[in-house]
């Protein structure tokens, strides 16, 4: 075949790939975007699912998230900056690192069970803990990777005019490399919140879901992803179209904490 | 003082990630012994799961959903492989420059969406058109397999688009400076170069397709039995876990933990695999 126009239908053949990944997340975002707002209503807001809205779900979700956040961040931080500060990369760091990505990528429903097996089965009941638990292990690999990775931009001349200054080793690390490494580390952190938000494969039978109000961790926790779930598969119109708005609500919440993350890395350069 | 400790403390935190991983493995390995001593390796290819009525005991193999798993996989990676690698080649040599940013953007924000949100779209507005064009009930292998393949594509293109902006401009130029059309560049230049970055990405998305949970249980169907053709209705093993999970009992719950023991072995190889061989830590999963 002629060899340029073997070029151009390659060329063509990427190009309609972009085309393709672009045109189904417009599909996605327009078909949500239709079938959720027309679901929503303030009701939706003020109501708890029980009522057929989702307020105590957004609580619950993001109450699991948030506290998931507050154990997974520092221990990220903490395991990121001994790999980066204190391992001198040694064998031992690059066996963690690795470790550490594959658990990044361990399949969610099995960490799920894991938690079950550790956190539910033993107290007979779901509970939010269990849930928090599970969100947990989900997020420290993430955070581990970013900030090892952002600490590994932050110059070595800043450590060693440290030094210099007579700075002990742990006094540099806190009030100049993390400085340094900020909003990359924060971005990050942003990043990897959004993406347990909207995990589910995890909290179905660690929190599992309840229908009610609570902030009681020891019970059963209302969760909005379990929540789609299960409305999506009822048959009746009512409970479809809340798990619609349910759905818009996630994925806005979601892509608006995305964006956020990579503006501010982008106000950065 | 306050260094010891701190050190200390990110010491204890960095090897956190080691005991969770073995407490994974030996949680779901202790868990799955009744399993493993009723069925042993002839788990993998028997076709029956039937609780007894009493729940007490049954029979229970792992083969339907095992072959679902791989199945689905199979159909979801040989669909974003070739989708992939053409939007990684038109993000990193085709694409203006003024492009290349709100491409990246829009296929960044496409692996943000959570799974469960794929599944609801999948069940409502892919699987009637799956219907409409290849037959069966909408929900099954086929409609599973493709928005399997929708959902690992940006992460593909995403890792494969790093590992070809890492050949060195001189290359490429000096092969268009020999008259190579940009097709020969990408074929014999940049391919070879970015081969490991680019053979690591894929398996790196087997991975993630073979462990996706909400997603394929919208729209496998769920169904205990083999499929026959590529649009029947199916399981895997996560979707199992997801809806029967909680519900069984004794022996039945032993054989899930079997199920999912093996579904974390096998991820933890794959990804093995690929960072080991193929990735060499010079491009971020």
């Amino acid at each position: 075949m002629n060899r340029l126009l073997l070029n151009k239908i390659v060329l063509f053949l990427s190009t309609l790939s972009a085309v393709i990944g672009i045109g189904f997340l417009f599909w996605i975002l327009i078909t949500l975007s239709y079938k959720g707002i027309s679901s929503l209503s303030l009701s939706t807001f003020t109501n708890d699912l029980v009522e057929g809205g989702i307020r105590n779900l957004l609580v619950g979700q993001f109450t699991m998230a948030i506290l998931a956040s507050f154990i997974a961040v520092p221990i990220g931080m903490f395991a990121g900056i001994w790999l980066r500060e204190y391992s001198n990369n040694s064998r031992l760091a690059n066996v963690i690192r690795n470790l550490s990505d594959i658990m990044m990528s361990a399949p969610s429903i099995v960490i799920g069970v894991f938690v079950y097996a550790l956190f539910v089965a033993p107290f007979g009941t779901y509970n939010g803990f269990a849930g928090v638990i599970a969100l947990t292990i989900m997020m420290i690999p993430i955070i581990i990777s970013t900030t090892d990775n952002m600490l590994s931009l932050v110059p070595k001349e800043l450590r060693e005019a440290g030094i210099a200054l007579g700075g002990s080793k742990h006094k540099i690390i806190v009030q100049i490399v993390i400085k340094a490494a900020k909003v990359g580390i924060t971005t990050g952190i942003l990043l990897s919140f959004a993406r347990i938000i909207g995990e589910t494969a995890p909290l179905l039978f660690t929190s599992a879901n309840n229908q009610f109000f609570t902030m009681d961790l020891s019970g059963q926790f209302p969760s909005l992803t379990v929540s789609i779930y299960n409305l999506a598969t009822y048959p009746d119109e009512a409970s479809r179209n809340l798990a619609w708005a349910a759905s818009f609500v996630l994925t806005v919440v979601v892509l608006m904490i995305n964006l956020m993350g990579r503006y501010m890395t982008r106000n950065k350069k | 003082m306050g260094g010891r400790l701190f050190k200390d403390f990110s010491f204890f935190s960095a090897t956190l990630s080691f005991f969770i991983l073995i407490g994974i493995f030996s949680i779901l390995f202790n868990y799955a012994q009744e399993a493993l001593h009723e069925f042993g390796v002839e788990f993998l290819w028997s076709e029956i799961w039937e609780a007894d009525e009493d729940d007490e005991g049954g029979v229970f193999g792992g083969y339907i959903p095992i072959i679902g798993t791989l199945l689905s996989t199979l159909i979801a990676m040989i669909i974003a492989t070739p989708i992939a690698m053409g939007i990684a080649i038109f993000l990193s040599e085709i694409a203006h420059a003024t492009l290349i940013k709100p491409v990246s953007i829009a296929i960044e924000l496409l692996a943000a969406i959570p799974s469960i949100i794929y599944g609801m779209w999948g069940l409502f507005y892919f699987a009637p058109i799956v219907q409409a064009s290849f037959g069966g009930q909408g929900v099954g292998l086929l409609t599973a397999g493709i928005v399997l393949a929708i959902m690992i594509i940006p992460f593909m293109a995403a890792i494969t688009r790093d590992a070809m902006n890492t050949v060195p401009d001189v290359l490429k130029e000096s092969a268009y400076a020999m008259g190579a059309t940009k097709f020969e560049v990408i074929k014999d230049v940049i391919m070879p170069y970015a081969k490991g970055g680019i053979i690591g990405s894929i398996i790196l998305a087997l991975g993630r397709a073979l462990g996706e949970t909400m997603a394929v249980a919208f729209l496998i169907g769920s169904v205990m039995s083999i499929p026959s053709r590529v649009t029947d209705p199916t399981t895997s093993i996560p979707v199992l876990l997801a809806n029967n999970f909680a519900e069984a009992m004794d022996l039945e719950m032993s054989a899930m933990y079997y199920l999912a023991l093996i579904l974390f072995v096998v991820s933890f190889a794959i990804i093995s695999i690929a960072k080991f061989y193929f990735l060499n830590n010079k491009v971020k999963a």
